[in-house]
């Protein structure tokens, strides 16, 4: 019988100094070492219920890979996670655990849940340091699928399809495969190494990535079922088009996005000394939002040398980010302005942001999403003095493929509407991910895309 | 990678480059865009699809060296590959059903106009073609124009080439003398469209402009091409780049597209000393038109 570690602390995961890190696109956390990888694991009782596995959209085999890990079977450990999630290195530091697995752990009800996350890290890093050997390439099943878009949902889709035999080949518009993964988690939350070692990975297994192709202008989604032979298409194509509060000032100079913001920062490596591509280098920033988008934003203005404030409209208890994500947002000397909403941008003559007007906020009844609604307090306007206004209010779904696909059927914000199993209204056509949820996470795209794969078995061996 | 199959200077700062890129040039119509990147590190910047070839499989640009990305495409030549290029991106330009239309291109605009007037006369539309330019030494594609143009006015703001003054003369008259366009085009620097609209507005023609602002991705993911039309936020790459020139506003756009000033001063400088050092070969080319 096992041996566990009854401590009710996670053991800590070792994280560079706030004041150091925020000057520069590292990664913030370090990770576990082998001894503090086995003792954690350790802390696992290895519950009958296995709430952790129901927990998670991929249904990772936890207990196992925990059990492995505390034996010290790291490449084995790293395997059995491999079986239901393609991609465990990301998904180890950006998965919001505690609303998944870690929030269902039989260890949290008493103390702090096992750090299932930081486990997986561990794994898959272990994996990437040590492994030598070969992907096996499946062979050949004579039937082509075509994937559209290299996110989470893309890459999982493919990388489930290219197990079973199907030659994939995945289509990205722009000059990177990675999707979200590259132009909007940022270098020192997710290195884009690993995201690099992920995509080798599938290409090891035999899928082609077509890059600078963007499907629905480049060529149509018929064309590719009609004239390049592919038997399925599966579109992962995401929520890339940014929302904006409507306000007035919104479209001065210093206001963006942060889909634009971080793009110019992880895609185009904006920060490097002599980038190509320029970004905004503000003296105070205001990022508006509280997800973990805006965090994002928020870090890495702060490292561009900006003071930064997070404004958001309801109060610390709603933030839908990670928790670690604020926490390092904080260490990292970003201030928050919780319960406050701005109603104005304000500007000098050359449009240049010189301010926010906000308005405070008080929460009310619980709205359609559960949540407390924020509700304006009458006659609390107050200013912020800024540079810079970053739009960090979610994402929808990107429109150039329902706009060029006749029948595609898709929702009132843009969404392809898609079952459960991700076929869409199109014979041959499947979705899954963002483009048919909206903004969610890495994890749940990568569920999507999974089961889709499924589907796409099915129909093609039912042809 | 795509190869650059031919380089042409059509003035000392004005270049075209035909690249081989198939799956740009398959669908391509007049208006559209692509986006293209010189190097692996290189800036995404969006040029306008000057022609295309789709049975060749190749999509011609034209730019002019004004900033740091356009440096370092400049600096390639023919055989060279650029990282990257995509597209065809945008709406085409509308030009169904059109009978009588004046195209009006400023600068190197007039690289934007030809396909659009070229479109036009292969429909069989009248077509009167109105290009402006600093001074003569900077007027490009005039033999062009003429081909496909029922009518053609050039303009120079000082007078050495053609009529004296800005484009927006030639088609004042025209409207006052009663000439009836089912549409103007305008394609040039922000400023010149803005008065085209202005001069166009009293005679209720429909004017469209050609918006040009800074973009990433070019499929409508970032927002930072967004255009004020009718009160409306619109995104140029997906929604444009074509818009209601009467209802746009110019004066934003005009302030968005100096968001990067400071910054891409120092590139182009970057650049500068770069090439210098890096080509005693290549020819005179540092000298740049401001705009």
């Amino acid at each position: 019988m096992a041996n566990f570690n009854m401590s009710n602390f996670k053991h800590t995961m070792p994280a560079r100094d706030p004041s150091k890190r925020c000057s520069d696109f590292m990664e913030t956390t370090l990770g576990y070492d082998e001894n503090a990888a086995m003792e954690e694991a350790r802390r696992c009782i290895r519950c009958k219920a296995r709430p952790c596995t129901e927990g998670c959209p991929v249904k990772v085999r936890i207990p196992e890979f925990l059990a492995l890990v505390s034996e010290g079977k790291f490449e084995e450990a790293y395997q059995v996670v491999l079986q239901t999630n393609c991609l465990p290195a990301v998904c180890g530091r950006v998965c919001p655990q505690e609303t998944q697995c870690e929030g269902r752990c039989t260890r949290g009800v008493k103390g702090e849940p096992v750090a299932i996350g930081r486990l997986e890290r561990f794994v898959a890093d272990f994996h990437l340091a040590h492994s030598v050997k070969e992907a096996v390439r499946p062979a050949f099943n004579g039937h082509r699928v075509a994937v559209v878009g290299s996110g989470p949902a893309g890459l999982a889709c493919a990388g489930d399809l290219a197990k079973m035999g199907y030659g994939v080949t995945i289509f990205e518009a722009l000059h990177t495969a990675g999707g979200v993964l590259v132009y909007g988690i940022p270098e020192f939350r997710l290195p884009k190494s690993i995201v690099r070692s992920e995509v080798e990975a599938l290409r090891a297994l035999g899928v082609e990535i077509v890059v600078d192709a963007v499907v629905g202008k480049s060529f149509t989604l018929s064309s590719l079922l009609n004239e390049w032979g592919y038997e399925a298409v599966f579109l992962g194509t995401g929520a890339g088009l940014p929302r904006f509060m409507g306000i007035a000032g919104e479209n001065a100079k210093g206001v963006f996005s942060a889909n634009e913001y971080l793009t110019r920062v992880n895609l185009m490596r904006a920060y490097e000394e002599n980038a190509e591509t320029p970004v905004y280098r503000a003296r105070h920033a205001i990022v508006v939002g509280g997800g973990n988008v805006a965090m994002d934003a928020a870090r890495c203005a702060r490292r561009l040398g900006a003071e930064v404030t997070v404004v958001y409209r309801r109060s610390r208890e709603e933030l839908p980010a990670r928790r670690e994500e604020v926490e390092h947002a904080e260490e990292e000397g970003i201030s928050f302005r919780f319960l406050s909403n701005p109603t104005e941008i304000l500007t000098d003559g050359q449009r240049n942001v010189v301010g926010v007007l906000c308005t405070e906020m008080e929460l009310g009844e619980a709205d359609a999403s559960g949540r407390r609604a924020p509700v304006e307090k009458k006659g609390s306007l107050f200013r912020l003095d800024a540079d810079c206004v970053i739009m960090a209010l979610g994402t929808s779904p990107n429109p150039l493929i329902p706009r060029t696909t006749e029948g595609l059927s898709s929702g009132r914000r843009g969404e392809i509407l898609a079952d459960e199993g991700g076929r869409t209204s199109l014979k041959g056509v499947f979705a899954g991910g963002d483009a048919v949820t909206g903004s969610a996470t890495v994890i749940l795209a990568m569920g999507a895309g999974k089961r889709a794969a499924r589907s796409i078995d099915e129909y093609i061996r039912n042809q | 990678m795509y190869r650059i199959l031919k380089k042409t200077y059509l003035t000392p700062t004005v270049v075209r480059m035909e690249i081989a890129a198939p799956l740009a040039a398959r669908n391509a119509l007049a208006g559209q865009f692509v986006i293209l990147r010189a190097d692996e590190e290189g800036e995404r910047i969006p040029l306008t699809i000057a022609d295309h070839d789709a049975e060749r499989g190749t999509v011609t640009v034209i730019f002019q060296v004004v900033g740091g990305a356009t440096m370092a495409l400049e600096a390639k030549r023919e055989g060279d590959f650029v990282a990257t290029l995509a597209g065809p991106l945008g709406m085409p330009t509308p030009v169904e059903g059109l009978k009588k239309v004046a195209v009006v291109g400023g600068g190197v605009g007039c690289a934007i106009a030809l396909p659009v007037v070229k479109r036009l006369f292969e429909l069989g539309a009248e077509t009167t073609s109105i290009v402006g330019f600093r001074t003569a030494e900077l007027a490009i594609l005039e033999q062009e124009f003429l081909r496909y143009s029922s009518r053609f006015f050039l303009t120079t703001d000082d007078g050495s080439k053609g009529e004296r003054g800005n484009v927006c003369a030639p088609l004042s008259r025209l409207l006052a003398a009663g000439e009836r366009f089912d549409a103007v085009f305008a394609v040039g620097p922000l400023v010149m469209m803005k008065y085209v609209a202005e001069t166009t507005r009293p005679y209720a023609v429909k004017t469209i402009a050609s918006m040009d602002p800074i973009m990433i991705d070019g499929t409508g993911m970032c927002g930072c091409c967004r255009v004020t039309v009718d009160g409306k936020m619109k995104f140029a790459c997906v929604d444009g780049p074509d818009f209601d020139a009467h209802q746009v506003d110019f004066d934003e756009a005009i302030a968005r597209l100096k968001t990067y000033e400071p910054i891409e001063a120092r590139a182009r400088e970057r650049h500068c000393n770069l090439y210098r050092a890096a080509s005693q070969q290549a020819p005179a080319r540092t000298k740049r038109e401001e705009e």
